[in-house]
């Protein structure tokens, strides 16, 4: 193979190369150092005499005296069921001194699109045991939800309480989880790791760590390397994978930094113009393919810079995923815990996964009464602000004090607290609801009302019906 | 993007590039430099690889077999391409629009001697439970028909022949980027009926018409935009998803089929053609697709149908041209837009409308583009030129969707430019009294948000009687009128009746109450009515007639027993 000594320049971690033979875009290429050291890189932009190289390691050490050798091929990622129980690099290499991957197959990290027509709809319940997000964001396998915190939130925390508790009522499928660091610190990687330890969880886990002092670059592979790992496990050996993808707001501003370095004109903040493409190219690959047995469900996280949720890493990703778990500082401060707003956090898919026969019927008009519910107390806390409390009529009294009920009891939980969806969740809903007056439930009809709330499920108890849950254990879990 | 040398190329020329063919369209021309886009993914294709010029624009195949399809932006029907190449799209495949194999009953409607000039209906095939109707291209001069064929044919096969010796099948190709001719523009006075209280009722659009919905993320675009495919009243609809969701297109293709078109009883599915460019398939053919599905409605209305068509979203095509122009060093124009942007977009939206076609019947292509405008900011170049241009502004509302209240439209800031012309069509179909309760119903939100104003410095308390019971009624209007779920089997479409039928309900719950406080009965009386607790229960059921006169006799008789107390 040819080795070229035409480096004609390097800026941050673009390598430009001139050369006389063609070479393919997105081509991987070696970089050899004088020492010997090899760094590896990829084909960004390719012309008649000129290749831009992005290299995946820093550029520390490469200099004019270092050769370049074009491989003639894409990235491919070795990929087998032995990776399960791996821990890796944000390159793929193993890191936990055991032998490298043999793989079964060799794959194109780049991803195609699953043709829509291929792909079927999510509609199976994923219970996490996390009242808002069972009772009032839910997750169906299949679904990329993120979460979008802020920094020194307790996301992390969160993200291992689901991947601790997440199950399918009733399914001993097999599955797995597919773990990708960007940009994290080693504190962080050990709160992770230490947690998929103890639970066991390593064993059916792929871990692909990128820490906060490796190459930045580097962070633009690495949920690629994760994603088709994640899909191989899916759609050829028949897993159901759980993708946690953090922190996609590394992602991001390692792709401002190739931007910048490219002198692309920025686009908004900065960011490059692509980002909702490129953004798309990671969080798409989630789904349920027709006739295949296994699923790719995604849970990323990203910070919001300044807890901006208009800053464009968590708009663009919003506008790509379906629906977002919103974490609140607000709410941390106020010591609950896990501190999940519901009112901007969304599941898009939760229709299709609730209801009569999956979860229980009143499931989508219980979560749409609490929602509103929660939203006037919340308001009209501005308000009491404002005129005090005496000034609200005996309706907007008991809203208020509906809101503080929502947050000590539906939304606080314990670190381990695991919800059953309908003797937790939902009957919790309706013992929050029951303190409204039962004309004010306008999101539920009569017949509901008369089957779930618990003024009449008491009567049914007493006529000799079962009884309804009490919440009074309930609320025990401030953080 | 790629750049050929040594190419005989005009511009939006279709070429086909390298060893794989990779389809791709010449965007610019630079000397010796042709330059392409191409509608695949182009890593590892090298320098010295051949390209092929076709010599034809970018176009589509129109004839029977569209309706039911689902295509990729640039018309490659998604269901051929699993079959071809498996569960992920991969690149350098073709595959037609139409089926060149399937055969087709065709009914010819002309006979040897007739004249046919462009545009003339000749025959007709039962495609689905839509008629397909079969005309002489637009580009094609006509004459006196020589022979006309009966039977079973494909769109390939000749089943017309004038005297000139032209043949005509029953495809057309047209190229996508220019819009098809009609006899004339005719203005819209008919309205689009939607089945949605806010759309139907304070927003309406007509049937021709064109309008925008922008909104932050999960504002409920999408949800709403599948409403419109679902139960507006248009006879065939065009559904792009323009760099959005695959999930989001995978739902349309599993529920369209079961649902039944509330007016027809047929199935949805049979009169819809679907465009999926999802998110993170190319770019390229993203920018196509909206040009490709407002071809297919053109070709619909030439039959005399009315069309809708929904672009969810025309930010994601915007930001495809945006892509594209950036990478070909464009000189950028607002937030790194083409200078061209507001020119496309008022071209595209200039496709719509109500005309007389070429065979001089009546149809009409209705646009309805959503607009996902950067963290939910209306003042971006995408939303704002877009709203330079359509008739009808639905404004969606990101603290309204966040208490669920959908659709989460905000009645405040949105307007339609149609209310004038559509003005006879209610009184003649709905019901003489609908402008004015409508116009009622503007109001009293209107007076609601002022009073709220105040509320939020002094408290409801401090309201005088009169307003607290305006108060009271706006609430009902929010929470009963405007408040539709559109996961609800019966809520998810109201005829134009019943949506009479409860703003009259609410409009007689006012009436009774300002009487009864002129009457000197006491606000917090009026307010407690129990009557009107049940007007949200309406909404979900389907023989609502008898509950809403109970609630008439129960509203009647409570206030008979406040004025005598
Ligand atoms: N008319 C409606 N009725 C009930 N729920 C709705 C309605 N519109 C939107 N929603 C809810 O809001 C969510 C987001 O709506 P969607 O249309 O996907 O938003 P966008 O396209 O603006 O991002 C949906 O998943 C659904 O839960
Ligand atoms: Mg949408």
């Amino acid at each position: 193979m040819k080795e070229y000594r035409t480096i004609s320049q390097i800026a941050g971690p673009l390598v430009f190369v001139e050369k006389t033979e063609p070479v393919g875009y997105n081509e991987l290429v070696n970089i050899v150092q004088a020492d010997g050291t090899i760094k590896r890189g990829q084909v960004l932009d390719t012309s008649d005499e000129l290749v831009v190289v992005q290299c995946f390691e820093t550029t520390a050490g490469i200099g004019r005296d270092s050769g370049v050798r074009f491989l003639g091929e894409t990235i491919k990622m070795p990929v087998g069921r032995q990776m399960l129980g791996r821990i890796l690099s944000g390159s793929g290499k193993p890191k936990d001194g055991g032998p490298e991957i043999v793989p079964e197959k060799r794959l194109d990290i780049g991803g195609a699109a699953i043709n829509p027509y291929a792909r079927d709809t999510p509609r199976q319940f994923i219970q996490t045991g996390i009242s808002t997000i069972d009772g009032t964001n839910t997750l169906v396998r299949g679904q990329k939800l993120p979460i979008f915190s802020g920094s020194g939130l307790p996301h992390n925390e969160i993200a291992l309480q689901i991947a601790r508790q997440a199950k399918v009522p009733g399914s001993t499928e097999e599955f797995a989880v597919v773990f990708a660091a960007m940009g994290i610190t080693k504190e962080e990687e050990n709160q992770f790791m230490q947690d998929f330890e103890r639970t066991g969880a390593l064993e059916h886990a792929v871990v692909f760590l990128n820490l906060a002092d490796d190459p930045a670059v580097e962070r633009i592979v690495t949920p690629r390397l994760a994603l088709t790992t994640a899909e191989y496990l899916a759609f050829e050996l028949d897993y159901h994978v759980l993708v946690i993808l953090t922190d996609m707001t590394n992602y991001c501003e390692a792709l401002r930094q190739i931007g910048a370095a490219r002198e692309e004109v920025p686009g908004r903040r900065g960011y490059p113009g692509y980002m909702y493409t490129d953004l798309a190219s990671i969080y798409e690959r989630a789904g349920i393919i027709k006739g295949k047995k296994g699923s790719v469900t995604q849970f990323s996280i990203l910070t919001m810079p300044g807890d901006d949720i208009t800053h464009p890493i968590p708009d663009l990703s919003g506008y790509i995923t379906e629906g977002q778990i919103v974490v609140s500082r607000e709410l941390h401060r106020k010591g609950i815990y896990p501190p999940i707003n519901v009112l901007p956090s969304l599941s898009r898919l939760m229709n299709l996964g609730i209801g009569e026969g999956m979860t229980r019927e009143d499931h989508k008009k219980v979560s749409d009464q609490l929602y509103a519910g929660y939203a006037e107390g919340v308001d009209l806390r501005g308000l009491v602000a404002i005129v005090g409390k005496d000034a609200l009529s005996e309706r907007d009294r008991l809203f208020l004090e509906f809101a503080d009920l929502f947050e000590d009891r539906f939304v606080r939980q314990g670190h381990n607290e695991d919800r059953a969806i309908k003797e937790d969740t939902l009957d919790l809903g309706w013992d929050l609801l029951a303190t409204l007056p039962e004309e004010q439930l306008v999101r539920i009809d009569r017949e509901m009302i008369q089957k779930f709330h618990p003024r009449y499920r008491k009567k049914q108890a007493a006529e000799g019906g079962t009884s309804s849950a009490t919440a009074t254990d309930l609320g025990s879990g401030a953080s | 993007m790629v750049t050929a040398v040594d190419l005989d190329a005009h511009m939006y020329d279709v070429v086909k590039v390298g060893h794989e063919q990779l389809m791709g369209e010449v965007i610019k021309i630079q000397g010796e430099n042709i330059i392409i886009q191409v509608y695949e993914d182009t890593a590892g294709i090298r320098p010295g690889e051949p390209v092929e010029n076709t010599g034809l624009s970018l176009a589509v195949e129109l004839g029977p077999g569209l309706l039911t399809s689902i295509y990729d932006g640039i018309q490659r029907p998604l269901e051929v391409l699993v079959e071809k190449m498996g569960d992920f799209i991969e690149r350098g495949v073709t595959a037609p629009g139409l089926s060149h194999e399937k055969k087709w009953e065709f009914v010819p409607v002309k006979k040897a001697g007739d004249t046919v000039g462009p545009g003339t209906i000749i025959g007709e095939v039962q495609e689905t439970n839509i008629t397909h109707r079969i005309m002489v291209p637009p580009n094609v001069k006509g004459g006196v028909i020589r022979e006309m064929r009966t039977g079973s044919f494909t769109v390939e096969e000749t089943v017309c022949v004038l005297e000139d010796g032209t043949e005509l099948t029953m495809m057309q190709k047209w190229p996508v980027r220019v819009p098809r001719p009609v006899t004339e523009k005719k203005n819209p006075d008919i309205p689009l009926v939607t089945g949605q209280r806010i759309l139907d009722g304070l927003f309406p659009i007509a049937k021709g018409g064109t309008a925008a919905i922008p909104g932050p993320f999960g504002s409920g675009k999408t949800v709403t935009q599948q409403a419109l495919a679902k139960w507006s009243d248009a006879e065939i609809v065009v559904y792009i998803g323009c760099g959005e969701r695959g999930n989001e297109m995978t739902e349309v293709l599993t529920e369209f089929p079961e649902l039944e078109d509330p007016r027809t009883g047929k199935p949805l599915m049979e009169r819809t053609v679907l465009i999926a460019n999802t998110s993170n398939m190319p770019v390229a053919a993203r920018e196509a697709s909206v040009y490709t599905g407002i071809t297919i409605a053109e070709y619909f209305r030439d039959m005399g149908y009315d069309v809708s068509l929904m672009a969810d979203s025309t930010s994601r095509w915007a930001e495809a041209m945006r892509e594209i122009s950036s990478r070909l060093e464009e000189m950028p124009g607002e937030e790194g837009y083409p200078a061209y942007l507001a020119a496309r977009l008022s071209e595209f939206y200039e496709r719509a409308g109500r005309v007389e076609t070429l065979n001089k019947d009546m149809g009409s292509v209705t646009v309805i583009g959503a607009v996902s405008p950067p963290g939910g900011d209306f003042s971006e170049p995408v939303t704002q030129n877009t709203l330079r241009i359509v008739k009808v502004f639905w404004a969606l509302d990101a603290k309204l969707a966040q208490r669920r209240h959908f659709p989460a439209i905000n009645w405040l800031n949105s307007y339609s430019l149609y209310l004038d012309s559509l003005h006879d069509w209610y009184d003649e179909n709905v019901n003489p009294e609908w402008n004015r309760i409508r116009a009622w119903a503007m109001e009293v939100l209107q007076k609601e948000s002022e009073l709220q104003e105040i509320v939020q410095l002094v408290g409801s308390d401090a309201l005088p009687e009169e307003e607290q019971v305006t108060i009271e009624v706006a609430r009902l209007i929010r929470e009963v009128f405007l408040q539709q779920n559109a996961f609800d089997p019966v809520d998810t479409y109201c005829s134009m009746a019943k949506q009479y039928d409860m703003l009259k309900a609410i409009k007689t719950y006012a009436d009774r109450a300002s009487a009864a406080q002129r009457a000197g009965v006491l606000t917090s009386q009026i307010v407690a009515i129990k009557a009107k607790n049940d007007l949200p229960q309406v909404k979900f059921e389907k023989d609502y007639n008898v509950l809403l006169e109970k609630i008439y006799a129960q509203m009647e008789a409570e206030f008979n027993a406040l004025k005598e107390a």
